[in-house]
Formats: C-alpha cells, sequence, structure tokens
C-alpha cells in the first residue's frame, strides 16, 4: 500500500504547471490536485506515474468567484469551498446541497472540483452537475488555450478529452435564474461511498408548467450525461406526481446502464427510475 | 527527484527537519521520520480515517498526502491535544463514555472531533452523525462516541 517512486515537481506559476507538464506528460506524468483518488490509486499501485506535477502551489488556481453570469472555479478550488453558498441564488444552494454527498468531509478539505472532472469517475457528483448544467471547461497546455463543453469533455469511465499535456485549470458555470428549482437524489450502499446511481433535476415553472428542464444522470452510465427524452417528458407538462414518474419511466428505458459483479443493469436501471423520480420531488 | 528531499514537517509547534521520497506520505513521515506515533495508519488508501490529522484548520487524511505537500503547514496530531498533562475535554470524554475500546481508530477520531468542533461549536446531531461517519471504528458501534463528542461539545461550550 506504498506509491511507487515518482519525480516530483512543484510550478509556482501556470505557465511553468503547462511546461512541465508538457516535458513530463510522455512518461506518464500526471497532475497532482487534491489527490484524493489518485493517491489511493498510486497505494495499489494502479496508478504508477513516473512524474508528479503537484499544482497546489501554483498561484492563482484557488480562484472561485462570480464574473457576469458565470461561476468561475479554479483548478485547486476544494469540494469544501461549496458547503457554503460561493454564488447568490440557485446556483449556490445546488452546488452546497450536491457537495454534502461528496465522499466525507476530511476528503473534501482537499480534493478538488475539476480534479474530479479530470478524473472522470462516472460516479462524480460534480462531473453529473458539470454535465446537467453545460459546465464550459477550460483547459491550458502549452500550446494553447481551449475551451471546451461538459458534453463533449466526458468520453466514458475515467476517459475525457482533455490531452495529456493540459491542465483543466477552470471550470465555468451558468448562474441559475432566481426562480430555478433543483432536486438532487443519489444512491450508495454506505455513506460517503461511491454511489450506483444518481440524478440532477434542474427546471423553472412558467405559468405552472415546467420550463427549460436539464435532467442528469450519473453514476448510472459509463459517463454523465443530460437525458433528453426524460426532458421531453416534462418540458411543458405540470409537475405532477404522473408527469415525475413518466420523466423517470423516460430516462430508465433511454439509459444504457453500466454492470458489475455486485450490480445488474437491471437493477441500475430501476435505481435511475427511482433517484430521477426522488429528485424531481425534491424540485418540485 | 526521486531521491529524498530535505523537508521540515511542524507537528504540534515542534519542527521536525526529514529527509522523504516525495512518494513518502504524511501519514508515514509522522509516524517514520518524525516518531510521532499516535498517528495510526489502517487502511492506506482514505477510507478507514484513522490517520487524521489537522493541517491548518482542517482535518485531512495523512495517508492521502505526500509530506512534501505539508511542509510549511501546521499540523496537529493526537501527541498535541493534552496540555501540561491534563488531557483535552474530549479526550476525558471518550474515556468517561466508552467511547473507545481498542483504542486504533481513536486518534484519527478524536483529531476528526476535535476540528469540528472548533469550526462549528454548535453542531447539530444530524450535522455530527454525517461527520462522524467520516471514520471507521470496529469496536464501538459508534454511539458512545457520538455521546462523548456531544458532551465535550457541551462541556468545551461551557468553558
Amino acid at each position: 500500500m506504498k506509491p511507487a517512486p515518482f519525480q516530483y515537481h512543484a510550478p509556482r506559476t501556470v505557465e511553468e504547471a503547462v511546461a512541465m507538464l508538457a516535458a513530463v506528460a510522455p512518461q506518464d506524468g500526471r497532475v497532482l490536485a487534491g489527490g484524493q483518488s489518485l493517491v489511493p490509486t498510486m497505494a495499489f499501485r494502479l496508478a504508477r506515474p513516473a512524474h508528479l506535477v503537484d499544482i497546489n502551489g501554483v498561484a492563482g488556481l484557488d480562484r472561485l468567484a462570480v464574473e457576469g453570469d458565470e461561476l468561475v472555479i479554479g483548478a485547486c478550488v476544494r469540494h469544501a469551498a461549496f458547503e457554503r453558498p460561493v454564488a447568490a441564488g440557485p446556483l449556490g444552494r445546488l452546488l452546497g446541497a450536491v457537495v454534502r454527498h461528496i465522499a466525507h468531509f476530511p476528503i473534501r478539505t482537499r480534493g478538488t472540483f475539476c480534479g474530479s472532472l479530470a478524473h472522470a469517475d462516472p460516479a462524480s457528483e460534480w462531473c453529473t452537475v458539470a454535465a446537467t448544467l453545460d459546465a464550459a471547461l477550460v483547459a491550458k497546455s502549452a500550446r494553447g488555450t481551449r475551451v471546451m463543453a461538459a458534453k463533449d469533455f466526458f468520453s466514458w469511465i475515467m476517459t475525457t478529452t482533455l490531452a495529456e499535456d493540459e491542465l483543466l485549470i477552470e471550470a465555468h458555470l451558468k448562474l441559475l435564474r432566481p426562480d430555478t428549482r433543483f432536486g438532487f437524489c443519489e444512491f450508495s450502499r454506505r455513506a460517503g461511498d461511491y454511489a450506483i446511481a444518481m440524478a440532477l433535476a434542474v427546471f423553472r415553472l412558467e405559468n405552472g408548467t415546467i420550463a427549460e428542464p436539464r435532467i442528469g444522470l450519473g453514476g448510472a452510465e459509463g459517463r454523465p450525461r443530460r437525458i433528453a427524452e426524460a426532458e421531453a417528458a416534462l418540458a411543458g407538462r405540470t409537475p405532477t406526481q404522473a408527469t415525475f414518474r413518466a420523466a423517470a419511466d423516460a430516462a430508465a428505458a433511454a439509459s444504457d446502464p453500466l454492470e458489475d459483479s455486485q450490480t445488474s443493469g437491471e437493477y441500475r436501471r430501476d435505481l435511475v427510475r427511482t433517484v430521477l423520480r426522488r429528485a424531481l420531488e425534491r424540485a418540485s | 527527484m526521486t531521491g529524498k528531499i530535505e523537508i521540515t514537517l511542524t507537528i504540534n509547534g515542534r519542527a521536525h527537519a526529514i529527509r522523504v521520497e516525495p512518494r513518502r506520505t504524511l501519514a508515514d513521515a509522522i509516524r517514520e521520520e518524525c516518531g510521532q506515533t499516535g498517528t495510526h495508519l489502517g487502511c492506506e488508501h482514505g477510507v478507514c480515517g484513522a490517520c487524521t490529522v489537522i493541517l491548518g484548520d482542517e482535518p485531512v487524511r495523512a495517508c492521502l498526502m505526500f509530506a512534501v505537500q505539508a511542509q510549511g503547514k501546521a499540523i496537529r496530531t493526537v501527541e498535541g491535544l493534552a496540555a501540561d498533562g491534563a488531557l483535552h475535554p474530549l479526550q476525558r470524554a471518550f474515556i468517561e463514555h466508552h467511547a473507545l475500546q481498542c483504542g486504533f481508530c481513536t486518534p484519527g477520531f478524536l483529531m476528526l472531533a476535535v476540528s469540528v468542533l472548533e469550526r462549528k461549536p454548535d453542531i447539530d446531531d444530524a450535522e455530527l452523525r454525517e461527520v462522524l461517519a467520516s471514520n471507521l471504528c470496529r469496536c464501538t458501534g459508534y454511539q458512545n462516541i457520538l455521546k462523548a463528542v456531544r458532551a465535550a461539545a457541551d462541556a468545551m461550550r461551557a468553558g
């Protein structure tokens, strides 16, 4: 349970960090942010990176600020930062409601929002939030900077479209209108454990009917995503139990659930139905 | 460098100048290089919480950090809780409420609970249950740990 040897690099600026990453990425160089997923993986020796570029000392990456109509989350912003509202209105409350489901408090003091996205565990709450709210993700390398939409970022289990020499320096989330409602629900076998399925429901009411529904699923499939079929079952309808059940059924039918030694696809599909219905009830 | 690096860890106010490989976890460095063996290591992958220490003013899993990352930060471990030979109120409460049996998980629970009570002296029962779920105890069934932390919270508030 001891990590294999590696060379340690501690850049002080983003420019230094991406230059170091460019130099060591071809030799299995990795970024070390909060380390709450990477270090256990190294302890198991499932990962044996030859180099770690520790970004914790990089100036400015702890930026967490509302700019215009967006919340900007820097690469070193810890999960625990979201336990108090970080933005006025529903977005701050949504992030505050979701963060309590991430592991345990001593993990949340170290683990980072952007690190979770880059790690892309399908059971990550922040990945589900990013997919549901269509986050914009800013990647920087020695070659330049590019912005990716969340829907193009998550490829599959622990796989993203981030290049090996790119550092995810920021995530941007659009602020939500004051009348936005949200509900989140996840199921895991033990408190703080990885969720087997989770759902985030976000919508507004216009003249008593559902407007701009966003339904995100996580944990159930190989990557988090919005479920268009469930959103279609909600748009323009009144927020009744029957509507929520129809949307939950649509999501279950549309999902392509993961299977593993402990959890069958059918069980996960049932969970999708349940967690989405509960998320919708909490949003109403 | 995979070779050893010279660093200084400040544990309970005392500086420890040590040489460690970058792969050395903070938990191992605290125990092996600094000789502070009150911090225990259970799972070594972040699940059990036995190695919980306070870094700055936050509880962390010392097995999920490298020692080189803790340079320049104030580290508090169980050895620093008692002052002038008098146990910390939380340590006394653990004894009074039988919140330990074998004692292996106790240092981690103490550091977790101390940091939480320092941050939130008025923490409610629901949140206390949630935060104490961070660590594993195989002996007590947790109820006595909850009672002890609740009693210590009341004692600490009363001064």
